[in-house]
């Protein structure tokens, strides 16, 4: 074992991926699975049976304490205070100059709020929560749990099978929470924490499970016929297809929300308030003023464009980059994210990227490239 | 015809002048999926280390280098409709192009299929 592999650190299921037939490679850290059978047939069987993600190196934290929602939202563009009990938003850790610092999933547990984040990012966002959150608002790092995704069009069935019950009487069973909601269950005395979420664009579950349960829960769970274990690589491949960006790629310390085209994130009553870290550079690009955005490409031919390839103008001057590339199982084309300028951005327009010497044709298009299969709660 | 190998994992089929270039079973086992290969101009002359092709996986791309020098007289144009061939069939169907050798010196360089066989077994 090489000296880089032996500082990496170790997730709760490594033994249990390596017998699994995991191939293991150092992300965020840790040594984790990218591959299984193969990224091509673990991305296709999560978009038409149900795959099983550990996700264990990423943040779990807990915020408690009376005024939590106020004081993450000065910190968040998101509207965290009137977030209703047992459910989840996506917002961003903001910079004090606007800048992304992470991207994250809050809960309001009742209890608390419960967040996750990025695996490489989390000791520094632990660090600038406590050196910004107020004395009175406690922060946890939940390092002892472990985090299962079960994402993919028969999750929903898959869990069923498992008797996993409220922690309150007469409480909800997971299939009852819809896209975005949350809450406390147990499983043969095993507490869990459920999230109707995820990162693939399918309907699926993050669950929350202590480390020293977790090979039990991922042993039932790929016990199912529906279900298999599924690597990082197809993971990317699953989020890219779903438009989702991936911090640290997509996004960064040096991108503002309205570039990194996540207006959705920019909740109206923030928006109004403009009380959270950079609010005054943030929204000043907001809706459409920004000079640059991140926008999807459908590549033309088969040959990928990789994140790092300059987009270009005819004359060959870089104008833009790429920030993810790769090929789309499902579509069976390549795909890729890029910043272009503004007046580049429209759906439709044509632009080019160069790579190793030699120009690709692109076209803006929307995305998701592949549509979301979210568990939606109906509109009224 | 006899067999070489290099510790990019290619292998160089040589008869008289001529060197067919592919890539290993292990190689592939080691990209994955492979959705495209870029084979080198027809009359390209390249130096042995020069960049040859490139075999693009779903997650990522990777250099393949001329193993030997030489110019290259044929490519495998299947690889274009079937890029898969390079999964299936690495060291038959899957082959990259042909080369004429300018040196056929340079093949005393590379391994022959024992030593690469324990060359893998060591990684």
């Amino acid at each position: 074992m090489s000296e880089t592999t032996d500082r990496l650190k170790q997730l709760p299921l490594g033994d249990w991926h390596r017998a699994a037939g995991g191939r293991m490679v150092p992300f965020a850290g840790y040594e984790m699975p990218v591959q299984y059978e193969g990224v091509m047939a673990e991305h296709l069987w999560t978009r038409e049976n149900a795959g099983l993600f550990d996700v264990s190196h990423m943040g779990q934290l807990n915020l408690i304490g009376e005024g939590a929602a106020e004081a993450l939202e000065a910190l968040v563009p998101g509207n965290i205070y009137a977030l209703g009990v047992g459910k989840i938003r996506y917002t961003l850790l903001l910079a004090g100059d606007g800048g992304i610092l992470d991207d994250l999933m809050v809960t309001n547990t009742g209890r608390n709020l419960y967040l996750v984040v990025n695996g490489a990012t989390k000791q520094d966002d632990i660090a600038y929560l406590q050196s910004e959150l107020p004395s009175g608002i406690a922060l946890h790092h939940l390092d002892d749990l472990a985090l299962l995704a079960l994402q993919g069009p028969k999750a929903a069935e898959a869990l069923a099978k498992l008797d996993i019950r409220s922690t309150f009487p007469d409480g909800p069973v997971p299939g009852d929470l819809y896209f975005m909601e949350a809450g406390p269950f147990v499983w043969n005395d095993i507490p869990l924490g459920i999230s109707r979420s995820g990162y693939t664009g399918e309907d699926g579950y993050e669950i929350s499970v202590s480390a020293e349960h977790a090979e039990t829960l991922a042993e039932a769970l790929v016990a199912l016929a529906e279900v298999k274990p599924i690597g990082l690589g197809a993971r990317d491949s699953l989020r890219l297809e779903a438009g989702l960006p991936l911090y640290g790629h997509d996004m960064d310390a040096d991108i503002l929300p309205v570039e990194a085209n996540l207006n959705f994130a920019l909740s109206k009553a923030r928006r109004e308030e403009g009380n959270f870290a950079g609010a005054e550079r943030v929204l000043a690009q907001y809706p459409r003023s920004a000079d640059k955005k991140r926008v999807g490409l459908l590549v033309d031919g088969r040959q990928p464009v990789r994140e790092g390839a300059a987009v270009v103008d005819a004359n060959g001057a870089a104008i833009g980059q790429v920030t993810s590339g790769g090929f789309s199982p499902t579509l069976q084309r390549p795909i890729a994210m890029a910043y272009v300028p503004m007046a580049l951005a429209e759906t439709g327009t044509q632009i080019l990227v160069e790579q190793r010497k030699k120009q690709i044709a692109c076209a803006v298009t929307d995305m998701p490239f592949v549509p979301h299969r979210y568990h939606r709660k109906p509109k009224l | 015809m006899s067999r070489y190998f290099t510790d990019e994992h290619e292998w160089i089929d040589v008869e008289g002048d001529t060197a067919t270039v592919g890539i290993t079973d292990y190689a592939q086992e080691q990209l994955g999926d492979i959705v495209f290969v870029e084979t080198p101009e027809i009359g390209a002359e390249l130096s042995a280390g020069d960049d040859a092709a490139v075999v693009e996986s779903v997650k990522a791309a990777s250099d393949v280098y001329a193993p030997i020098s030489g110019t290259v007289i044929e490519a495998n144009d299947a690889l274009e409709e079937e890029p898969a061939l390079v999964n299936s069939s690495a060291e038959e169907d899957g082959w990259f192009f042909r080369l004429s050798l300018t040196d056929k010196s340079e093949l005393d360089d590379l391994m022959d299929e024992k030593a690469y066989k324990a060359f893998v077994d060591d990684l």
